[in-house]
């Protein structure tokens, strides 16, 4: 049906909660949700769903409703799935095969007991439930991700009854565009997708300017290497972002919503694909918005892989069918944007709060977080982690809590070493600021930045010249050559650290490269440039002894710098098992059966195969 | 440009559809390219005389912009283009020593096609499983916490596909 009024759209949303409520009473008690993401379809949660579908057949199991979601935020241990008995507290698996589904279906489903072995509770266990939702004590709070791994974002009528376009609604029919900035500017939300802008002004900047044409746009373009906070809010939660676009449009009066999204996300494209047409179908998007005299539609653009895209004057360009490069600003897109018009580009996240906000209030969201950042940041938590996954917490939650608590610490028994945030636009956390509070600001002031919300672990294995060479020469690649502090300084920061890492280094490279990455910072053009730099500055603030060993000693503490390790073969330990000289892929362990094997160290390529192989501890390091 | 030289190469139906859609719409090189690669695995030299035809804008244009954004593809790839992802969480976890495995499996290097024409190496930045690092996409299909004895295998899988 259409939805052409208000009390229509309160008819759906009465008639599938009764539905559901009824479902879920009497004859549908149980309900197991397969997490569909990408990560979980990459594991098998396609297989898994049919096996639950089939199993529950073969049982003719009458009392259960299965459905997909999206990303639950287990990443680590996926396919996931999610169990709940009405009455019950929910149970969500994870590392879910065939075998288990059978066993969980078994035992779970037909003689409620749980299948322990295959529970992971973090690092869901500590999410809020909706029940308490005033309680803000929960270590992770999802107003993001509140739908993720819940309703199924193909069907349109589930975000509806989770109060779904409401906040649409109680815009158009309750409040005036200047009342909507006034309560995202209360609620105190900036943008999430760096920088930390707030988001109230950049709308207000487009409100004031008279003109013909608005646009708004979503920045769905992820480029951050290490980071999937937004396809996997697209991928659960389409309509959220949706709702909030068209909510910004009657904010600063655009009807037109275009989303930026990265070719390599099928799956998020698609399920935009279905959400926008489910929504149009219901008459949600399009003119006259539930009778009233608001018209708002949408467009999807695919980016091509260039991370100078995330830059809002390249975004545009690219949206023109340009080249990406970035423009000087001003004139800022918001007042001079898309074909010359009003533009307002928010990220993925900060759109996906706004509906939130919208329904609960700015004070409800203001609660949350510290003083200059409200509410809550997801992460991507990755990297040399136990429970490597997606998480949402308020901000002010310290790495501790972070990486330890919900994180689970780092595996194998290795010490931690430091926190990459902000990605190649960002620097490193070291211990020293465990205890640190994260929200924008502290970032900053500690020499990182909060970025779009990538948060990479890493170990005492880590090199970190090999990681500020891994993001400067993302950032050589990602360059895209306008301007020149930026084209030739990061090749020349990378050229240097390329020789540290080789031994070759001299300790005024070090003063060089800070000299060049202050330049950078002051004359690039755009964001990319003036922040490529931070990686290896906040490196060489935070671990300039590592570096100096490289430079002096001529030592990789971690051992990943290969031109700096040498193999060799101790002779005590070495049983002349012929292992590691069969594996060599130069062939330049010599050695018969029961004779103590040689490297020879002219042709050895320091793969370190030989070191992986040895049972007996007879490859050296050095 | 002659005509004979656009005529090089055949659309099909549903890509001449998309481009008559998009031909009036403001910026649509960029979406009417992704529809080529999608049609041709890769923007042949000859569909990009006949997009400049067809759009009447400057051959320089569109090679401009194709060779501006990593997704899009000069060369032909074999034909299971093997991605292997190198994002930050993919680099902290190896996936640089899977790109040399399979340098010297396949005995190509990244952005080459073995000579038989059925595999190429790409290097790639994040396709968004961190948690399931380090990775690598074969014809779509993800394989995840990879360790370099697994490849042997996979590629025996593909091979004859």
């Amino acid at each position: 049906m259409a939805i052409k009024t208000r009390m229509d759209l309160k008819k759906i949303r009465a008639d599938q909660e009764a539905g559901l409520v009824l479902d879920n009473k009497e004859e549908k008690n149980i309900q197991i949700i397969v997490g569909k993401g990408t990560c979980g379809i990459a594991a098998g949660a396609e297989k898994i769903f049919n096996t639950i579908i089939e199993e529950i057949e073969d049982q003719k199991i009458k009392n259960i409703i299965v459905k997909s979601a999206g990303c639950m935020g287990l990443c680590y241990v996926e396919p996931t799935i999610k169990l709940i008995v009405t009455g019950e507290s929910e149970t969500i698996y994870g590392n879910v095969d065939q075998e288990t589904v059978r066993k969980i279906i078994e035992r779970h489903v037909i003689y409620g007991r749980q299948v322990e072995s295959h529970i992971f509770e973090k690092p869901a266990a500590d999410i809020l439930k909706e029940e308490n939702d005033d309680n803000f004590d929960y270590r992770q709070y999802r107003i993001v991700l509140r739908n993720c791994g819940v309703i199924d974002p193909e069907k349109i009528d589930e975000y509806i009854v989770r109060d779904g376009y409401a906040a649409l609604e109680k815009v158009i029919f309750q409040m005036t565009p200047s009342e909507v900035i006034d309560e995202i500017k209360a609620s105190g939300l900036r943008g999430r997708g760096g920088a930390g802008f707030p988001t109230w002004m950049k709308w207000s900047f487009s409100k004031s300017v008279k003109s013909d044409k608005k646009y708004i746009i979503c920045n769905a373009d992820e480029g951050d290497p290490g980071a999937y906070m937004d396809r996997s809010t697209l991928e659960g939660d389409p309509h959220s972002v949706l709702e909030a676009m068209a909510i910004a449009g009657y904010a600063i009066g655009a009807d037109e919503g275009i989303i930026y999204i990265r070719a390599e996300y099928p799956l998020a494209i698609k399920k935009l694909e279905i959400a926008i047409a489910q929504a149009r179908e219901y008459g949600l998007f399009g003119r006259n918005i539930l009778g009233s005299s608001f018209n708002f539609d949408f467009e999807i653009r695919l980016g091509a892989g260039a991370f100078v895209c995330g830059e809002e004057t390249a975004l545009i360009k690219s949206i023109e069918g340009d080249r990406g490069m970035p423009t000087p600003k001003p004139p800022f897109p918001a007042i001079e944007g898309l074909w010359g018009k009003p533009t307002i580009i928010n990220n993925v996240e900060t759109l996906a709060n706004i509906p939130v906000i919208i329904n609960k209030g700015s004070s409800w969201f203001a609660k949350l977080g510290t003083q200059k950042s409200r509410g809550t940041k997801v992460f991507a938590l990755t990297g040399n982690i136990n429970n490597s996954g997606l998480i949402e917490v308020p901000m002010g939650t310290t790495l501790r809590e972070i990486v330890f608590d919900i994180g689970g610490g780092i595996p194998n028994g290795k010490a931690f070493k430091a926190v990459q945030t902000g990605g190649p636009s960002g620097g490193v956390l070291t211990e020293d600021f465990l205890d640190t509070p994260i929200d924008f600001d502290s970032l900053v002031a500690v020499g990182s930045m909060m970025g779009s919300g990538g948060m990479i672990v890493m170990d005492e294995d880590d090199c970190m010249v090999d990681i500020a060479k891994f993001y400067l020469e993302f950032c050589v690649e990602e360059s895209c050559g306008k301007c020149a502090p930026c084209r030739i300084g990061t090749k020349k920061i990378y050229e240097l650290l390329d020789k540290i890492s080789k031994g070759k280094g001299e300790l005024s490279d070090l003063q060089k490269i800070k000299e060049m990455g202050n330049a950078m910072t002051k004359a690039s053009l755009c964001g990319l440039g003036q922040t490529a730099p931070n990686p290896v500055l906040s490196v060489i603030k935070a671990f300039e002894e590592e570096i100096l060993e490289h430079i002096t000693d001529q030592k990789c503490r971690a051992g990943k710098c290969k031109d700096l390790v040498t193999y060799t073969i101790d002779k005590e330990n070495c049983i002349g098992c012929t292992v590691c000289a069969r594996k060599c892929p130069v062939n330049c362990i010599e050695g018969e059966r029961k004779v103590v094997h040689k490297i020879d160290q002219s042709l050895c390529i320091k793969c370190g195969a030989c070191f992986e192989v040895c049972k007996f501890d007879a490859v050296i390091v050095s | 440009m002659s005509v004979k030289e656009a005529s090089g190469i055949e659309f099909s139906d549903k890509l001449m559809t998309f481009i008559e859609e998009w031909k009036s719409k403001k910026g649509n090189l960029v979406m009417i390219l992704h529809k080529i690669q999608e049609e041709f695995d890769y923007i042949p030299r000859q569909a990009a005389i006949k997009t400049a035809v067809l759009l009447d804008i400057p051959l320089a244009k569109i090679y401009g912009v194709m060779t501006f954004y990593n997704f899009f593809k000069l060369e032909k790839p074999g034909k299971h283009n093997i991605q292997v992802c190198t994002g930050t969480a993919c680099y902290l976890k190896g996936g640089v020593d899977l790109i040399e495995e399979l340098e010297i499996l396949l005995g190509i290097g990244v952005n080459t096609v073995t000579d038989d024409g059925i595999f190429s190496i790409e290097s790639v930045r994040c396709i968004g499983c961190c948690g399931l690092a380090p990775v690598l996409l074969i014809d779509g299909e993800v394989f995840g916490k990879l360790t370099k004895d697994q490849l042997p295998e996979i590629v025996a899988k593909f091979k004859d596909k």
